[in-house]
């Protein structure tokens, strides 16, 4: 199930050309996008590389992140994205990767971690732990490999946006996925603490938590899906928070409510519901 | 710094210029000892990153920038390590601020034979830009009062430089924007000095073309010419503004010397009519930071500039016009200043500046400075002076005004090089690798790029700067 894991190779990297330089009248925001082959982090790609941004692409498969970043670089007539073939897994790497690539794209202003497994145990009497851990070591030890020094680089600059992506999912722990409901519950309760450590220190964590999203994900999903939107959907919605520095948003937006209600149902009637 | 320094996240710093109109994030080291300079260096090439030397940040530019990469701060290495009043010769580290040099040799009767608009900037950025005066005219540029410096190559030799010794490098290190190696002390000749004050000459000119004839003929007259120049008003008083030239006093001139000459007539106040505080003094010219409120500034300067007068001022107060409103630049606001500075030869300067002021009018981008200046040429390899003038302009940048204010400075660089002018790379921003080819000339920049490969042969110092002009 787990795809081959590309090794991360100098050589790719030290054949990019420099960013174009960033002068007053043309200022570039960089960042990082991790998880950016397909779904919502190749949507967020193309969106931010048309608002200008210089963007440092990871994902598993260099292939994918190949054609997305010379699609992305003929659309916008530029070097605007780069690839960087990666596994958030291996997190002994990231440290001197995150290094290489603020240098290379010179400065850093925004981080996204949307990489997330979803790997549904089929059934709400089985259980698989290696899958299981699979997705605590993607979604949330890897969202802390990457965010935790990453936060440690913004709050002594005192400036920058991490962006997380977690899931309506991670709000209640339901029978159809316990783990994944974990990973994302954890998410969201690290970036939360993130949040309160980092405000006070200029930089803004933005939490998104998207409900169903025209992704390969959907695929895992169990049920009617409601309220489905397309990735472009999803990335304008995370764009205008961007720029408005929220701190939580659900997209779509009416997922905000329904998510209020769910929240609120009491544990004795929750226990009974299949979904 | 401990022997065995890591290169640990938590230096990273977001860094700016001058202007707050750039942010550049960067890992920044702060060492004291040359040692701790061959450290970095091998740091850096250890971990691929290029390394940016680092005064006191007073570029208005990317010069002392480096995105993503090191920055070498040498801010602390700030020792004057020889004075003789003697002779007038000052060894210092290259993070001596010029502050700290006029305030140890003014009182003994020295002065700093070229100084900035601002004492913040350190000998070391002075020498990597080769800054000028208001003086350049007569004194030539500051490189041309440096005796001898001795810098560190990346590569971790230690050289001795003057203008005999090592001549080529010599004359390109200073002027080499810190790209060849890290200047790791300075001997500079002072001027000798018999008072503590200028005379100073102001007159008014009514348009450009008194303006820079005024320039041409009074300059050889005096020690000091600096013009201001009213952006505000085109038409027919396009170009008006006020010249003030000064002149060293000398014999019984000034009855008092010792007097004048005691730092405390010199040092800046503090506060304006001894109560308020110059501190926040910025916060109250933001309401005039834009194109109305500017224009009844600047006319109200005008007005009260049409007194021809004479008077006496202290050395400081006569040179660090910038020092005089504490953090003056933020009151330009959150996207902050850039300054276009063009030096072109006598003969063009006028119709070229006339094409550019109107221009900038017409467009409702003006600019909210205007200071000319008289130069000469110098023999240093990347300069920027010509015998003629400069026009420095400080334009104001917003979110709204950034494409039309780049395609407007594009357009001043073609005017400015089709009438044979050049650019001051501590200053504009926004100069592409093109027009530096254009000015300097290809046989220059060849130059540089093969010294560049002898002294740094591995590529670690870039800065921004760098990566723009000539990457």
């Amino acid at each position: 199930m787990l795809e081959s894991i590309s090794p991360f190779s100098e050589e790719i990297l030290s054949n990019y050309p420099k960013p174009a330089a960033a002068t007053p009248l043309n200022p570039r925001r960089r960042g990082i996008i991790i998880g950016a082959s397909d779904g919502i982090g190749a949507a967020l790609a193309r969106r931010l590389a048309r608002e200008g941004y210089t963007l440092a692409l990871l994902a598993r498969s260099a292939d994918k992140l190949e054609s997305l970043c010379s699609d992305i670089n003929r659309t916008t007539g530029e070097q605007r994205v780069r690839a960087y073939p990666h596994d958030v897994a291996e997190y002994e790497k990231i440290p001197a990767l995150l290094r290489r690539i603020v240098a290379d794209l010179g400065g850093l202003d925004l981080v996204i971690f949307v990489a997330g497994v979803n790997y549904p145990p089929g059934g709400i009497d089985k259980y698989n732990f290696e899958n299981d851990r699979r997705m605590i070591e993607v979604n949330l030890i890897g969202a802390m490999a990457w965010l935790n020094p990453v936060a440690e680089m913004f709050q002594s600059a005192k400036a920058g946006q991490i962006v997380g992506i977690g899931s309506v999912a991670g709000d209640r722990g339901r029978v159809g996925n316990p783990g994944y409901n974990t990973s994302k519950a954890g998410l969201a309760t690290y970036l939360e603490a993130l949040r309160n450590r980092l405000t006070r220190r200029r930089v803004n964590v933005l939490t998104v938590k998207p409900g169903f999203v025209r992704t390969e994900m959907l695929k895992a999903a169990q049920g009617p899906t409601l309220f489905t939107i397309p990735v472009e959907k999803a990335a304008e919605d995370i764009w205008k928070a961007m720029k408005q520095r929220r701190q939580v948003i659900y997209t779509a937006s009416i997922w905000r409510w329904i998510m209020l209600v769910i929240q609120h149902v009491p544990s004795f009637i929750f226990r009974k519901l299949s979904f | 710094m401990e022997a065995n320094m890591p290169l640990t996240l938590n230096n990273f710093t977001q860094l700016e210029n001058f202007g707050h109109s750039l942010r550049a994030p960067s890992f920044r080291f702060k060492p004291t000892r040359v040692a701790e300079i061959c450290e970095i260096f091998q740091l850096a090439e250890r971990e691929g990153l290029t390394v940016t030397v680092r005064g006191a940040g007073r570029s208005y530019n990317d010069a002392a920038l480096n995105g993503g990469g090191i920055i070498l701060d040498l801010s602390a290495m700030n020792n004057i390590l020889d004075w003789d009043p003697a002779t007038g010769l000052v060894r210092c580290e290259p993070g001596v601020t010029l502050e700290q040099l006029w305030q140890r040799v003014e009182p003994e009767g020295w002065w700093p034979p070229v100084v900035s608009g601002t004492m913040r900037t350190t000998l070391g950025g002075c020498l990597s830009a080769n800054i000028h005066g208001k003086n350049n005219f007569r004194m030539g540029t500051i490189g041309e009062h440096v005796t001898k410096f001795t810098a560190l190559l990346p590569t971790g030799t230690e050289i001795t430089c003057t203008p005999q010794e090592n001549a080529d490098l010599f004359y390109s290190m200073i002027s080499g924007l810190g790209m060849l190696g890290v200047i790791t002390s300075v001997t500079m000749q002072m001027k000798h000095i018999e008072s503590g004050l200028l005379e100073v000459h102001a007159w008014p000119v009514h348009d450009l073309h008194e303006h820079l004839a005024f320039l041409l003929e009074n300059a050889p007259k005096h020690d000091y010419i600096v013009g201001w120049l009213d952006t505000m008003n085109g038409g027919k008083s396009l170009g008006r503004g006020q010249i003030h030239a000064a002149d060293y006093l000398h014999g019984r001139q000034d009855p008092n010397p010792q007097q004048t000459m005691k730092l405390n007539n010199q040092v800046l106040p503090p506060r304006i009519f001894g109560v308020f505080p110059k501190s926040i003094l910025y916060l109250f010219m933001m309401p005039f930071a834009n194109n109305l409120g500017w224009w009844g500034v600047s006319t109200a300067k005008y007005v009260a500039s049409l007194r021809k007068h004479t008077f006496r001022q202290s050395h400081a107060a006569f040179h660090f016009l910038l020092d005089y409103v504490p953090n003056w630049e933020l009151s330009y606001g959150r996207g902050g200043l850039i300054q276009y500075q063009s030096f072109l030869p006598s003969e063009t300067a006028e119709d070229a500046w006339r094409e550019m002021l109107t221009m900038s009018l017409q467009r409702g981008m003006p600019s909210y400075l205007g200071v000319t200046k008289r130069h000469r040429p110098d023999k240093f390899l990347l300069t920027h002076a010509l015998d003629g003038f400069s026009l420095a302009l400080d334009f104001k940048v917003t979110d709204k005004n950034r494409a039309a204010l780049s395609k407007m400075l594009k357009e001043f660089d073609r005017i400015a090089l089709n009438a044979g002018g050049r650019f001051y790379f501590a200053k504009n921003s926004e100069t592409s690798a093109e027009a530096a080819r254009e000015f300097l000339g290809e046989e220059t920049i060849q130059k540089f790029k093969e010294l560049k490969k002898r002294c740094d042969p591995g590529n670690l110092l870039e800065s921004d700067l760098f990566r723009r002009v000539f990457g």
